[in-house]
């Protein structure tokens, strides 16, 4: 899986790489996927084989990691329709495969999910999940847990309603498939669903918490990470913002969108529910990474989830009942004064809702928030989360005339801005239980690539210059670095080679919303391009270009 | 209203500036040069805009400004969707699109040649129809309304729904890739009693309420007083490249020399208009 354990760690146990000779890293060997657009994927290993799937046109690779140079032992091709280029929001991009029993699990831009054969890379089933002409599409990594595979759905912005679906590992039947929005019964609400606070308790709250009809088309989408606790059966992920209507034209809190569900993998049956933006009014998704640890919260050893939310905030919450522990801000936070853990609820600064007809500025974090959907990394060995993120804060302003479909409408003009200190990405290692950052290092750009830790006390990552970095898990000091042809957005992995050697995998391939002024070749004279995110990345194509690779490293 | 727009009233004074164009491009052809395709993107089906066939009032327009610039009309046809300027003119496959509202952010736009606004569609049968946001019955009645979908802005007649408190019975028609566009979609609803009444941008609420099958009454949006602020009229244009100096040179000049028989294009296919006399 894209995250290595179900507990979406990102830790690699593999040691031969360490803080004393990572600087002697250098390329083993490199492949190129031939796709321009963002790679935000993660590689997988799986024996002696390395498996690799590439933006749309969503191509699966498998390369031969037995031989010299690691030649392609076959390639599958999906052919994803066309149209679904159209209606995906923010680039092309896909996160990742999973494997089991001997197959690969991948999915498709235009919302199908495929089971290929991992040794001859024959198809063996395929089942469509969404409708591209509805706007759905998928990007997500699926995630295998006990006999099922979990797949969610993309696209809120157009006002997809969103689900999580289990499908039978062997068949590629749909188990059960839980939506983000309606009446309980669709959502797998039962009596087994247990929320902490009392404003998620109730009847058809998916239904009530709208305007009557609004929750068909409410957005809620499941485009982020899953992960799974064996011990407690419950798998955990966040839901996406609510949509496509304006604001002030859903009035409730839009359950249940911009929050995290607890649900029993066999069943879908909802157990608890946590929602981070009732009413989201900035963009916030709760999709990011829920990373499951064991921590020692006030004298007391706890199960818990650490999840570092758009909103700006690092939340830990108790993973068996939901009761929110903490929540703390990790970077500049106007949109909020701070979160009422007794209701579970931010407290809104009314000073910066978004209201049509009005100038809104210093809104921070924009809305790709202080952390978007890069995944971040846990070592046991530092007890530190190692967070990619960004540093953004942005201007809201409407009345600029735009067009969709012959008819117009207020636009809003999105000015993003890097925050304090003039930088606009950020790579910094948390300490979940003092709740503060140890260190961080500034980047230019924001960095939108996952982060790998290493059992050598090596942390990698990559930033959208190009560069990808080995730094000290404890101090944050470059160690190393290796000049990548594009602009890195991909999630590093460390393997173990057939040779018994330590490997460490990226993809290089800028892209991404906070790519697309190269990938999508958007006009950067045009500050609202990419809603608002052109104008903060300007100058990057003047430190990058596009084009995929893979590049893969290791000791002499 | 509408104050900050390049209207069809100010184009009288920059006639000077367009003829000296004419007399430039007029001088290229005498030289022989073959006279480069004119590329436009355009909805293949998008009624009254703009259809394959080249019946839309869009695609007449186009034809005289072809004939005008005595160039030869070339179509790219891709779906009025969310992207469409990126995708089209912004991928370089085209160098025009004949209706876009003034000022719209990527391209640089023409001198406006109609502007319209928001309308109220009812059934005649109607007894109470809903023709002002201040109607004590805004809140119980089924209204459509089209929603935007990616943008954090909204549609002026959307927000004015919300601000008065119509969210219960309010029904948002998304543009979605293979639909038939959403004023189309909600005036059949009302015809059809699925829905009271609908909030339709001027030209295509002309356009489907003249083809209903059932008797539809239109009445123009007044600006609710607290919303005094928001723009609910737009003035339509033509877009060009940014730096496509010479041909918004020409579209502004056939703009004010054909403006009588542009004008009877629009009256053609009913486009209600704000910027004419004795228009309601």
């Amino acid at each position: 899986m894209a995250a290595r354990d179900h507990a979406s760690t990102r830790f690699s146990p593999l040691a031969e790489i360490t803080t004393d000779n990572v600087s002697k890293l250098r390329p083993a060997f490199t492949f190129s996927t031939g796709v321009a657009r963002g790679h935000e994927g993660a590689p997988i290993v799986i024996g002696g084989t390395m498996y690799l799937q590439a933006p749309y046109p969503n191509d699966l690779y498998a390369l031969d990691l037995t031989q010299a140079g690691a030649p392609v032992k076959w390639k599958f091709e999906p052919k994803p329709d066309p149209g679904a280029q159209g209606v995906a929001c923010c680039d092309v991009v896909n996160r990742g495969v999973a494997y089991a029993d001997g197959r690969i699990y991948m999915n498709t831009l235009d919302a199908q999910t495929l089971a290929v054969d991992a040794e001859t890379g024959r198809e063996v089933w395929r089942t469509k999940l969404g409708d591209v002409s509805k706007g759905e599409t998928i990007t997500m990594a699926p995630l295998v847990v006990k006999d099922k595979l979990l797949v969610g759905n993309s696209g809120a912005e157009m006002g997809v309603r969103g689900w999580l679906t289990a499908l039978d590992l062997k068949t590629g039947k749909i188990a059960w498939r839980a939506y983000a929005t309606g009446p309980d019964k669709d959502v797998l609400i039962g009596p087994g669903f247990k929320p902490f606070y009392e404003g998620d308790k109730g009847k058809d709250l998916g239904m009530t918490t709208w305007p009557p009809d609004a929750w068909k088309i409410g957005g809620g989408t499941v485009w982020g990470w899953i992960s799974y606790d064996a011990e407690l059966d419950l798998i955990y992920y966040g839901t996406a913002n609510p949509g496509p209507w304006n604001a002030e034209q859903r009035p409730g809190d839009n359950k249940w969108t911009a929050g995290i569900f607890a649900r029993r993998p066999d069943t879908g049956e909802a157990i608890w529910f946590y929602q981070y933006a009732p009413h989201d009014l900035h963009d916030y998704n709760g999709t990011n990474e829920n990373v499951l640890l064991e921590l020692v919260i006030e004298g007391r050893q706890r199960k818990v989830l650490v999840h570092p939310d758009r909103n700006g905030y690092v939340y830990v919450i108790d993973r068996a009942s939901g009761e929110g522990l903490s929540a703390t801000p990790f970077v500049k936070v106007t949109t909020s004064t701070g979160i009422d853990l007794r209701s579970g609820r931010p407290k809104l600064n009314p000073k910066t809702e978004p209201r049509t007809g009005e100038v809104v500025r210093d809104v921070c974090p924009a809305s790709p928030g202080g952390k978007d959907w890069q995944p971040s990394a846990w070592s046991p060995r530092t007890q530190l989360l190692y967070m990619p993120h960004q540093n953004l804060c942005q201007d809201m302003t409407t009345f600029q005339a735009s067009y969709i479909a012959g008819t117009p409408y207020l636009g809003a003009e999105v000015t993003m801005y890097p925050g304090p200190g003039g930088h606009r990405g950020v790579f910094g290692a948390w300490d979940p239980v003092k709740a503060r950052m140890v260190w961080s290092i500034k980047e230019r750009f924001p960095v939108w690539s996952g982060a790998l830790a290493t059992a050598g006390d090596v942390v990698f990552y990559g930033t959208m210059e190009g560069w990808f970095k080995a730094v000290d898990a404890r101090s944050g000091k470059l160690l190393w670095q290796h000049k990548t042809g594009s602009g890195i957005v991909g999630q590093p992995i460390s393997y173990l080679g057939p040779d018994g050697k330590q490997y460490i995998a990226v993809m290089s391939g800028v892209g991404g919303w906070a790519g697309a002024v190269v990938s999508k070749d958007l006009d950067t004279r045009d500050a609202s391009a990419a809603k608002g995110f052109a104008g903060a990345m300007r100058d990057l194509p003047q430190h990058t270009t596009k084009g995929g690779a893979l590049y893969v490293f290791s000791l002499p | 209203m509408c104050s900050r727009y390049p209207e069809i009233g100010v184009l009288r004074w920059r006639r000077i500036q367009g003829g000296a164009v004419v007399a430039g491009m007029l001088m290229s052809f005498t030289a022989g040069a073959a006279a480069p395709p004119l590329r436009i993107c355009a909805d293949p089906d998008n009624p009254p805009f703009s259809q394959r066939d080249q019946s839309g009032f869009e695609n007449r327009i186009a034809q005289l400004l072809a004939d005008d610039l005595k160039r030869p009309l070339q179509y790219t046809w891709l779906r009025d969707r969310r992207g469409f300027v990126r995708k089209t003119i912004g991928a370089g496959l085209c160098d025009l699109i004949v209706g876009v509202p003034v000022g719209f952010p990527t391209l640089r736009t023409s001198l406006a040649y109609y502007r319209s606004t928001y309308y109220f569609v009812n059934r005649r049968d109607d007894a109470t129809p809903l023709v002002s946001f201040e109607d004590p019955h805004l809140l119980h009645r089924r209204i459509g309304v089209q929603l935007i979908g990616i943008d954090p802005g909204t549609s002026p007649v959307g927000l004015a729904l919300a601000r008065h408190g119509a969210t219960e019975h309010v029904v948002g028609f998304t543009a979605a890739s293979d639909d038939r566009p959403p004023a189309e979609r909600m005036v059949q609803a009302v015809a059809e009693g699925t829905l009271d009444s609908a909030l339709v941008w001027g030209p295509q609420a002309g356009h489907f309420v003249q083809q209903s099958p059932v008797p539809l009454r239109l009445d123009r949006v007044q600006v609710p007083a607290d919303l005094a602020q928001l723009p609910f009229q737009f003035a339509i244009a033509m877009g060009v490249r940014q730096d496509d100096e010479a041909l918004l040179n020409d579209v502004n000049s056939f703009l004010i020399r054909r403006r009588t028989e542009i004008d009877a294009m629009l009256a053609a296919r009913s486009v209600p208009r704000t910027d004419l006399r004795g228009q309601p």
